[in-house]
């Protein structure tokens, strides 16, 4: 036995949460990305930009924590999930590109601030929709032969991946939106508010139609679903589903400034929890499990202990940078 | 299998042009990181404006290198598994988790107080600044030091074992394995390369201002802190890189004789090879001006000491000579000039000279790129002088490559040249534009701007405020 059953649960876990950071803090400022062409340029687009620059960079290293910590603890599943979706690995990063130099452009050249502006908002977009398609490619399944992809480089396009895409794109906006409700105030926050009700519906819609799908791709997905006593678990999740969402609708009505946040990060969790209830102890469909893909407990005891020393200092200073630049961003100061 | 001979080659091609690009960036930021935590200690402790000026304009540079840095460094985390899966897969469990060290000790490091550094200089008090530009600081140190590591076992691997499924193991302790035979020199060198780097970038900016006004307080601070620092490290820097010479004599043979272009063993003494073009095909030099017995010399320290030569060893293992010979000579070339500003620049101060010599700005201006062309040529030397391998003797570059489809490969080459160039190429031009203007003097405190009760101060304000 080359590798521990326990220390690969701890790491599902850690990654997992590592993943779940990504998506809900990375999800906020590139939905504000997303939604950044409806904002109007001036007061409000400085707002929204200035509502995530010191934070961003952050929320971005949950993304190569994720990637990292695949690496090296579940090492085959790194190495087959990314030549699989190579050209959305490849659409993503230049993405993550385009819109990361715009934080710092915009302001160094206000002659070109709409094109650094189209950038930030393509390439928010594109990230995203590279996100949802590789997360709907996993999901799908991965065809591997001798512990490395077998199939095509464009096996990953389907009807389904376009849906997950459009899902998370629909997601991320809504997180963006409710964060700018937080963080804005004035006409700014009205429009905002206003969004957030739309893509509080769009997203309900696709993560519906994304839930009915996924069961018939495999059909162990439907028996961890439907099977008895399963369904008593796993009916829990579309009535959270359906509370988190009363409870979003009516924050919003009242005028709740965080609650609309909250609720649309808790829809997140919840989704991701269906992921996970769907695919364990699967890491790369239909044939890798945890396991097969696990580094040796070496390695994952190794990494155990630097996550176990430096997660809770970085959870503790990430806190108080986010701290430091609490409350409502003005527009005060733009000259 | 032509097929996959070029999806190889095009592979390699995107990691090196991605590399190439990436590598600029921390290699300035390293140095400016620390150069801004040494304006702020200053200026805490001396109190004079114009330390805490240069901080608010080289602030501003830093922001721009750095987001270009945190971008294109995303895409090298990903490519190992898009291009390099199989190589991924083996070395996984051993470079995985250095790298996941590197993320965790380094990167949020970093990013947790960068917010901070540069848009809380009017939220959190003076101390507590300070303390977020030294996080700062330190993170980009950590960064290298952990990635050098990983670099220097794919180098000089060690502590590892090979298990049933084909995959680098840790054999025991990692200890062998993060301080691997080459780290040491290696990281050594790259630090002092990232100072010496940073040192003429802000010494050329200095110079640029000093021709055009030689009194300009600003331009004659910075000019004097970066010689200081040009003078102080670029010999230090020859002496390490010797070090790692010396050290990759004992554990990369082959790559030291196609540094020095020895093709033939030299039983009485190996001459030093000055110029020549190196051919693989034909495995000799042509045209080579050589110093008789000086390699040997200076690689052995005994004249007469004999050396081998490549066609001691297959020829399937050898590097692509004329690279590595090259772009040898151009680092030790750039080398020597740096060093050769560095002494130039004491005599002037020493004669108090050293505002006055425009000849002297005029050559620390031309200098002020000549660290990133080093850096780049240095690893060059080090990465082609490791093929044929990736995991240095263990594991070849053929072996380590994805199972992909060589139109995917040259479709992602051609987008990431595209834009890398327009994108890295408008960036570099704001840099430029950047330090064409002089700093702005705050000889009183700076004014607050007005601020909303809780707010956020705005990113915009650190074009106004700083």
């Amino acid at each position: 036995m080359i590798y521990s059953a326990d220390l690969c649960i701890v790491w599902v876990a850690i990654i997992a949460f590592a993943i779940l950071a990504y998506v809900v803090m990375d999800g906020f400022d590139l939905g504000i990305g997303i939604i950044f062409p409806t904002l109007e340029i001036g007061a409000e687009r400085d707002q929204a930009m200035n509502a995530i620059a010191p934070v961003w960079d952050g929320n971005e290293t949950w993304l190569v924590l994720g990637g990292g910590a695949l690496l090296a603890a579940f090492p085959l599943a790194y190495s087959i999930v990314l030549p699989a979706t190579y050209p959305l690995m490849i659409a993503m990063l230049l993405g993550l590109v385009f819109r990361g130099v715009a934080f710092e452009f915009r302001w160094r050249d206000p002659h070109h601030r709409p094109y650094w502006d189209v950038a930030f908002a393509l390439g928010s977009l594109i990230a995203a929709m590279a996100q949802g398609m590789t997360l709907g490619a996993i999901l799908q399944g991965i065809h591997v032969v001798h512990d490395g992809y077998a199939g095509g480089w464009l096996d990953w396009l389907s009807p389904f991946t376009l849906l997950t895409g459009v899902a998370v794109v629909l997601g991320y906006a809504l997180l963006g939106s409710t964060w700018l409700v937080w963080k804005t105030e004035g006409t700014g926050q009205t429009h905002a508010r206003r969004l957030a009700f739309k893509l509080g519906l769009g997203t309900l819609v696709a993560m519906a139609a994304v839930s009915a799908a996924t069961p018939y791709l495999h059909v162990a997905y439907w028996r961890r679903w439907f099977s008895m006593p399963n369904v008593l678990f796993t009916a829990q999740v579309p009535l959270l589903v359906i509370v988190t969402c009363a409870l979003f609708v009516w924050s919003l009505r009242r005028g709740a400034e965080r609650l609309p946040f909250l609720m649309a990060l808790a829809l997140f969790v919840l989704n991701f929890v269906g992921l996970e209830i769907s695919v364990f102890p699967y890491l790369v469909p239909p044939d890798v499990t945890i396991w097969d893909a696990a580094a040796p407990a070496q390695s994952q005891r190794f990494m155990l202990f630097g996550v176990a020393v430096t997660l809770p200092l970085i959870i503790g200073y990430t806190t108080w940078a986010y701290w430091v630049f609490r409350g409502k961003v003005g527009a005060h100061g733009y000259h | 299998m032509a097929l996959s001979i070029d999806a190889l080659v095009l592979a390699r091609a995107q990691f090196a042009f991605t590399m190439s690009f990436h590598f600029v960036f921390p290699a300035f930021s390293i140095g400016l990181a620390s150069y801004l935590m040494v304006l702020e200690a200053l200026w805490l402790k001396i109190g004079t404006a114009v330390y805490l000026d240069l901080f608010k304009y080289w602030l501003k540079i830093f922001a721009v290198v750095f987001g270009m840095g945190v971008v294109s460094g995303i895409v090298m985390s990903y490519q190992f598994g898009t291009n390099w899966s199989v190589f991924s897969n083996k070395a996984g469990p051993i470079i995985g988790p250095l790298m996941a060290y590197e993320v965790l000790t380094a990167f949020f490091l970093e990013a947790g107080f960068l917010g901070v550094m540069l848009f809380g200089m009017n939220k959190v008090g003076k101390g507590l600044h300070f303390f977020a530009t030294v996080m700062v600081a330190l993170g980009t140190l950590i960064s290298a030091t952990w990635i050098i590591s990983v670099n220097s076992w794919m180098q000089t691997p060690a502590g590892f074992a090979i298990n049933t499924r084909g995959q680098f193991v840790p054999a025991g302790s990692w200890w062998p394995i993060i301080f691997n035979p080459s780290f040491p020199y290696r990281l050594l060198h790259t630090v002092i390369a990232a100072y010496l780097t940073t040192a003429l970038v802000v010494g050329a900016v200095g110079a640029w201002h000093l021709l055009k006004d030689r009194l300009n307080p600003h331009a004659r601070k910075m000019f004097s802190m970066a010689m200081w620092m040009v003078a102080i490290v670029a010999p230090l820097q020859i002496w390490a890189g010797d070090t790692q010479g010396l050290n990759t004599l004992k554990y990369q043979l082959v790559k030291v004789l196609a540094m020095e272009g020895d093709f033939d063993p030299s039983p009485s003494g190996a001459p030093l090879v000055l110029f020549g073009l190196p051919s693989n095909e034909d495995a000799q030099v042509h045209g080579r001006i050589e110093i008789p017995k000086l390699g040997s010399l200076i690689l052995e320290h005994e004249p007469n000491k004999p050396l081998g030569g490549l066609k001691d060893y297959p020829r399937n293992r050898w590097p692509t000579v004329a690279v590595v010979f090259w772009s040898f000579r151009i680092m030790v070339g750039l080398g020597l000039a740096m060093l050769a500003l560095g002494f130039w620049s004491l005599g002037a101060r020493l004669r108090g000279r050293l505002y006055d010599s425009r000849l002297l700005h005029r050559a620390a201006f031309v200098m002020g790129p000549a660290g990133f062309f080093a850096v780049i040529a240095g690893w060059v030397t080090s990465e082609a002088g490791r093929q044929p391998y990736t995991v240095y003797g263990e594991l070849l570059t053929a072996d380590s490559l994805s199972p992909l489809a060589a139109p995917a490969v040259a479709t992602s080459l051609a987008v990431f040249a595209v834009v890398y160039f327009t994108v890295f190429g408008i960036g570099a031009a704001y840099l430029i534009r950047m330090m064409a203007g002089l700093p702005t003097s705050q000889e009183t405190e700076p004014p607050r701007i007005p601020q909303h009760a809780a707010g956020t101060t705005p990113a915009a304000a650190i074009d106004h405020d700083l």
